[in-house]
């Protein structure tokens, strides 16, 4: 049961959880999405939050993304701590420290590509960097379909703008939510390896939520969770290293 | 099929409550028309009937529809009747109108529109035994100096027995003071729909009406029991002398109410047109409605089609929604109807036509017509969108989204294209007047340029929504652009919804054409024509004494009074001025093209240019004339050049329509003064006691002809803001059922930071959009059918066009307030949205 608490000097870090509980309804119905988790995400880490279907994965990356909040516990993205802000603080955090790609529907049918990613800017009156917009966009490698709209694009090329959209602002932590969930293997491949790129070449924090034990394998560090706790870690994992770190929790399976 | 389309139904509750209330407004407005239509006609039926006795004796060619005229039976004749057989009784009835009961504080009662009846008061029974009036207090006037009211005139009034009443008339006596010594009602309920009536003995009502002469302006006959009215009629008029005849009262009653029905048979039509206006915009709301809800459920109809249901059952499963719907909201609208018929009829009390004693009609035919208007409305809006649930195909309830097939714009834009040609083309020719009833060419054509820009305004309105678009991407930054991007994502819908309130804008901006240009019209006829100082004229043009005239020339300062009155015979009659010939000359200036003034004696006519061409008639002709006392032939001795302020067609003497039976009394006087101060004072002294006659200047006269115009405009702008009220309730449904539809794309702009207030904005922005297209498409159209009507009716008098750019303008801006008004639900409702559910829902 380890966890990167002790392990990384505060400055690194992008996010942190403390002690984050979430519970639904009350008394015999009670339900414990997460019970007590404790979490660093390091600066610069593309890091995998794995776990069976109900096991609060999804729901610790939404308290993380500041699109839920906890029932106890705290959450720290950089030095801002989500607990007690308003919807208006949360959305100016949302819009300028996360960036988000989600499973399917990441785009606004009505922008082209490349509205799509400057939107999170333009909603905030900013210009976007020109440079890096660029750099993104070669990343990705969309400069061809940027006049595109999202129904001219096939879903992996969707899934890349998503991408593009949520590195552009420079966010302090991007969250990826079974990002290639909806995509045939050879386009989650390459969506999987922009987002491993990104992290190394830039530096960009990335947490990603998945099931599928090849998408872990493109991270640094995958984190298990089981019934609202974190029960396991890996770090450098592979293919079969996830399966046999899944398959060693998974209760009576064999 | 069927539980399932109820369930979906139910599902829906809240957006079909929306459309549900375009077809209970439609409804109720043909319903409030119908019930207090059918309520008046009875009443008139009712009342007439207990007005008329068993046989009326009465001059030949009597008009039930013109004033009680001077013209009478001779009172002999009462006691020849009262031997004939199957006679019960006799009585001679002397009326006459125009005796204004004046209430304790000074005011009129009545007066403005039904009639201030005056008569002798006997107690004969009405018809067929019917009980009529009776007294219910006090007794019956017996000398001069007493007299009896009608309940709720004496009410109204103040006055209860024993009390002094003044009383105005337009009779040689002016004014009166007399004793209340009785009161008058229907003991079994009924009512004078608001007229008054003054009773009096009999030689006093001889003496008031016909100056003193022992006679009786009509006779009653009661048959005995046993007896019919036309069995007695045919005996009675055996009895009669030349120039009298005998009807029975049932003719006489149905003459007299068919008269009056024909009076207010307009409003029926205005009404209807206008509850046709409110079904036509909220047959938009319902298609609309219908399409969304359809492209939302495509992936339930795909699931049913999959699960073995027909591409037939599936549309007749949306056609059911529609019945039921309709079914419902027609229901509604029959409960609301009644409660509109209710409103009209205190509505009409306040104009002094008193319907309260008469109960609400429901004919059968009135339920029919609800139900028929409502069903096929729905249906037939619904049946658009149904019918596209065809293309369905089963495999799509497998996909994630699904896209409705739509109709092509390109036949849309045709369709339209077609359309708007084919109601200009018959718009034009109504107003040319080409064709037969063109009133139906004009309202056909503006329909279907209206419907015909509606189907071509996907197309049409294209450049506008991106100018749009493009102003709001500068204005508002990105919420701006997505704004414009949303009311462009989807133009059917954008337009269909817009129509609705360009159908309801651009009949408002017409009637401001309409209305503005027949009040500058008005102006620039009185400013070039008003003659002399002040105008002295009544309340509805009815006569006034003649002493008022000579008061005022004996009044110093006063240079001259040039005195008119005129005679029309029933609502349609052509109507005939009379004048001495030094008032033709000096007064009113009329210049004669052909003939001598000096020519015009007593029996002898004088004709507009314009009316003598469409007669063909020249002097030394005779023309025929309808007078009092029925038609003349007069001789012809000039024809003038078209004046403005003569208000006949033809012209006599004063003396002629005397003679024929008109009471002896003015209807108009032009004053001239040497302009000394305190003039209108001094003028205003003299009919202190007649408050039916009012003195005015230029302004004055100009301000009184304005009235009923600016009254007319405003009546049907809060008309036509039921229709505005059904538009603004489609943009709300439209914007919500859109929401409701782009809930995923809602949650993920807020999860990549749109905030609440931006979020309301862009909501805001795009419902800005659709009324403002709305509006901008209506203005333009209505300047046009504006503009194209006061056009064709530049020969009626009405010459110029004046187009009132103020109140456009204001049209435009009441329709942003409109725009940011009908987003207000839904854009609270999208702010609301949990992001999480919303990203996450399907």
């Amino acid at each position: 049961m380890t966890t990167g608490a002790h392990a990384a000097p505060p400055t690194q870090v992008a996010a942190r959880v403390r002690d984050l509980t979430k519970t639904y309804g009350k008394g015999d119905a009670m339900v414990r999405a997460l019970d007590g988790v404790t979490l660093d995400l390091v600066a610069g880490e593309f890091t995998a939050i794995m776990g069976p279907s109900g096991s609060g994965k999804s729901t610790l990356m939404h308290c993380c993304a500041a699109l839920d909040t906890g029932t106890s516990g705290e959450v720290w993205i950089g030095d801002q701590e989500l607990g007690g802000l308003k919807d208006k603080e949360l959305t100016r955090l949302r819009r300028d420290e996360i960036g988000f790609v989600f499973q399917s529907f990441n785009l606004v049918p009505t922008l082209s590509a490349e509205e799509n990613i400057v939107l999170p800017q333009s909603i905030a009156r900013r210009k976007p960097d020109r440079e890096w917009f660029d750099t993104v966009i070669e990343t990705v490698g969309i400069r061809e379909r940027l006049g595109h709209r999202p129904n001219q694009l096939s879903g992996g090329q969707q899934q890349r703008v998503a991408v593009a959209r949520a590195l552009v602002g420079r966010p302090t932590i991007v969250f990826a939510d079974e990002p290639t969930g909806n995509l045939d293997s050879t386009s989650g491949a390459e969506v999987l390896d922009l987002l491993r790129r990104s992290a190394r070449d830039h530096g960009q924090t990335i947490v990603m939520v998945t099931h599928d034990p090849v998408a872990a394998s493109y991270t640094d560090r995958v984190v298990l969770l089981a019934d609202g706790r974190i029960v396991d870690e890996l770090r450098d994992p592979d293919r079969d290293s996830v399966l046999e770190m899944t398959k060693k929790h998974t209760p009576a399976a064999g | 099929m069927f539980r399932a389309a109820l369930k979906s139904l139910l599902g829906r509750k809240v957006r079909l409550l929306m459309s549900t209330f375009a077809i209970v407004i439609g409804v109720a407005f043909v319903v409030g028309t119908l019930v207090f239509s059918d309520t008046l006609s009875r009443s008139f039926t009712a009342l007439m009937a207990s007005t008329v006795g068993d046989v009326v004796v009465r001059p030949e060619n009597t008009d039930a529809a013109a004033e009680p005229t001077t013209r009478t039976v001779d009172a002999a004749l009462v006691d020849e009747l009262e031997g004939i057989d199957g006679a019960a009784r006799v009585d001679g009835n002397v009326t006459g109108f125009g005796v204004y009961v004046v209430g304790k504080d000074g005011k009129l009662i009545g007066g403005n529109g039904p009639p201030s009846i005056g008569g002798n008061w006997t107690d004969a029974p009405a018809g067929h035994d019917l009980a009529g009036m009776e007294i219910i207090g006090g007794r019956a006037p017996e000398k001069k100096g007493e007299i009896l009211l009608d309940s709720s005139t004496a009410g109204e009034g103040g006055y209860v027995i024993g009390q002094d009443v003044n009383l105005v008339t337009a009779t040689d006596q002016g004014t009166l003071t007399a004793e209340l010594v009785g009161i008058v009602g229907f003991p079994e309920g009924g009512s004078l729909n608001g007229a008054t009536f003054t009773g009096f003995d009999t030689r006093s009502a001889q003496d008031l009406f016909l100056k003193g002469k022992d006679a009786y302006t009509d006779i009653w006959v009661t048959a005995e029991p046993g007896t019919s009215q036309e069995d007695l009629a045919a005996s009675v008029a055996d009895a009669l002398p030349d120039g009298v005849e005998a009807v029975t009262g049932d003719e006489a009653a149905d003459e007299a109410a068919t008269v009056i029905q024909e009076a207010v048979g307009f409003l029926t039509t205005f009404l209807l047109i206008f509850a046709g206006i409110s079904l036509v915009v909220g047959a938009f709301l319902i298609v609309n409605t219908f399409s969304i809800l359809v492209a939302q459920r495509s992936r339930e109809l795909a699931l049913l089609r999959a699960l073995g249901a027909s591409k037939k059952q599936v549309t007749r499963s949306v056609l059911l929604e529609a019945l039921v719907l309709g079914l419902l909201g027609s229901t509604i609208g029959l409960g609301l109807g009644v409660l509109l018929a209710i409103g009209i009829r205190s509505l009409f009390a306040q104009f002094g036509l008193d319907l309260a004693g008469q109960p609400l009609i429901m004919a059968p035919r009135t339920i029919i017509a609800a139900y028929a208007v409502g069903v096929v409305v729905t249906m037939s809006a619904a049946w658009f969108p149904a019918r596209r649930t065809t293309r369905i195909a089963p495999v799509q309830a497998m996909r994630d989204d699904i896209a409705m097939p739509e109709s092509s714009l390109r036949r849309r834009l045709l369709v339209g294209v077609v359309m708007i040609l084919a109601g200009g083309a018959a718009l034009a020719a109504g107003l040319a007047e080409s064709v037969p009833k063109p009133l139906y060419f004009v309202g056909g054509g503006i329909l279907a340029i209206l419907l015909g820009v509606a189907s071509a305004s996907p197309v049409i309105s294209h450049p506008l929504l991106a100018a749009a678009s493009w102003l709001y991407a500068r204005l508002f930054g990105s919420v701006g652009a997505l704004a414009g991007q949303n009311s462009l994502r989807n133009p059917r819908r954008t337009t269909a919804t817009s129509s609705a309130l360009m159908i309801g804008l651009s009949l408002a901006c017409t009637m401001a054409i309409v209305g503005d240009s027949a009040k500058a019209s008005v102006d620039q006829t009185i400013e070039e024509n008003f003659v002399g100082d002040y105008v002295v004229s009544s309340l509805v043009g009815q006569s006034f004494s003649t002493q008022v005239g000579r008061q005022m020339a004996d009044l110093p300062g006063v240079d001259s009074v040039w005195a008119q009155r005129f005679f029309a015979a029933g609502f349609d009659g052509e109507a005939v001025s009379a004048a001495s010939r030094s008032t033709l000359r000096d007064g009113l200036g009329v210049d004669l093209v052909e003939g001598d003034l000096a020519g015009l004696v007593d029996g002898t006519v004088l004709l507009d240019e314009t009316y003598a061409a469409e007669e063909g008639l020249s002097v030394g002709d005779r023309a025929t004339v309808e007078l009092a006392d029925g038609e003349q032939q007069l001789e012809v001795v000039g024809i003038f050049a078209e004046n403005p302020i003569v208000f006949g067609s033809i012209v006599t003497t004063p003396t002629t329509l005397v003679r024929a039976g008109s009471p002896d009394a003015d209807n108009f006087l032009i004053v001239d003064t040497d302009d000394r101060p305190g003039m209108q004072d001094a003028l205003d002294a003299v009919v202190e006691d007649s408050p039916i006659v009012t003195v005015k200047d230029q302004q004055g006269f100009a301000a009184e002809q304005r009235e009923p115009i600016d009254q007319m405009v405003l009546m049907i702008f809060a008309l036509l803001g039921l229709a505005l009220l059904i538009a603004v309730l489609g943009i709300v449904n439209t914007l919500a059922l859109s929401i409701i539809e782009r809930t995923r794309e809602v949650g993920l702009l807020r999860a990549i930071g749109l905030s609440r207030p931006q979020l309301r904005r862009m909501v805001t922005l795009e419902s800005v959009v659709i009324s403002v297209l709305g509006a901008v498409l209506g203005v333009v159209l209505g300047i046009g059918f504006g503009i194209a009507l006061m056009y064709s009716l530049r020969e009626e008098g009405l010459e110029v066009i004046s187009v009132p750019s103020g109140q456009l303008a204001v049209f435009l801006a009441v329709s942003v307030v409109i725009g940011v008004l009908a987003a207000l639900l839904p854009a609270r409702r999208a702010a609301r949205l949990d992001v999480l559910r919303a990203i996450g829902s399907e």
